[in-house]
């Protein structure tokens, strides 16, 4: 399952999901918000989400991890809304019989992800100014 | 001419200063559609980059759409 909220992530409420009788490894990944990217001093982040499809790719990532590594469990959470340093801003939990499933899927759902939802990230920065991320070269034709 | 509802995120709802809007284009595909509203979206950044969904459904830029559709025009997208 994955969601989107505009509410704090509670990593630990959220482990809870993933008990299972015949899980014996737990791997999880958060995502933070840093003070800092490619030079820019952020005070903080505004995430944007289209949810209807954030939620249906995402579904469809979770279905694939669990085709590539077989039993596994897996919950994802993102926020939106305006994030200050050190917020959790992405949430992903995988549980399975053994690590190596979990590990690997663990790393497959974050990285794709990252590359996959409609999800953006506006970084406000210290100076005043912000900028959305991976758009420069829009921002230079607009 | 198609009336297409063609809806604008993040950087691009910025540049065109609304959310969506209708208008009558003529297109064949998805790509159409990012060329037809570039002075709109603002982007000349490659397709490849952006993405678009049709009905919300993720699409090719090959993507036929028809009479009625709505098509999400979504800049390089950076969750995480």
């Amino acid at each position: 399952m994955i969601t989107m909220t505009s509410e704090p992530i509670n990593p630990d409420a959220l482990r809870g999901q993933l008990f299972d009788p015949t899980a014996g490894a737990y791997c999880s990944f958060e995502g933070w918000v840093r003070n800092h990217n490619e030079g820019h001093e952020v005070e903080r982040l505004e995430y944007e989400a289209y949810e209807p499809v954030a939620i249906s790719e995402g579904e469809a990532i979770l279905a694939e991890a669990r085709e590539r590594f077989g039993d596994v469990r897996a919950f994802c959470v993102h926020r939106t809304g305006m994030l200050e340093i050190g917020d959790c801003a992405v949430w992903v939990g995988v549980s399975s019989p053994h690590r190596d499933e979990a590990f690997s899927a663990c790393r497959f759902i974050i990285d794709a992800l990252k590359v996959r939802l409609p999800i953006w990230k506006k970084e406000h920065y210290t100076d005043g100014d912000s900028g959305w991320v991976n758009c420069e070269r829009c921002a230079a034709h607009a | 001419m198609k009336q297409i509802t063609v809806r604008y995120f993040a950087m691009f709802r910025e540049n065109a200063g609304v959310n969506s809007e209708r208008l009558a284009l003529d297109v064949a595909t998805a790509a159409d559609v990012f060329e037809a509203t570039r002075d709109r979206h603002g982007s000349a950044e490659p397709q490849g980059h952006c993405k678009v969904a049709i009905n919300d459904q993720m699409a090719d830029w090959a993507s036929p759409v028809e009479d009625g559709d709505t098509v999400l025009l979504f800049p390089p997208v950076a969750g995480g």
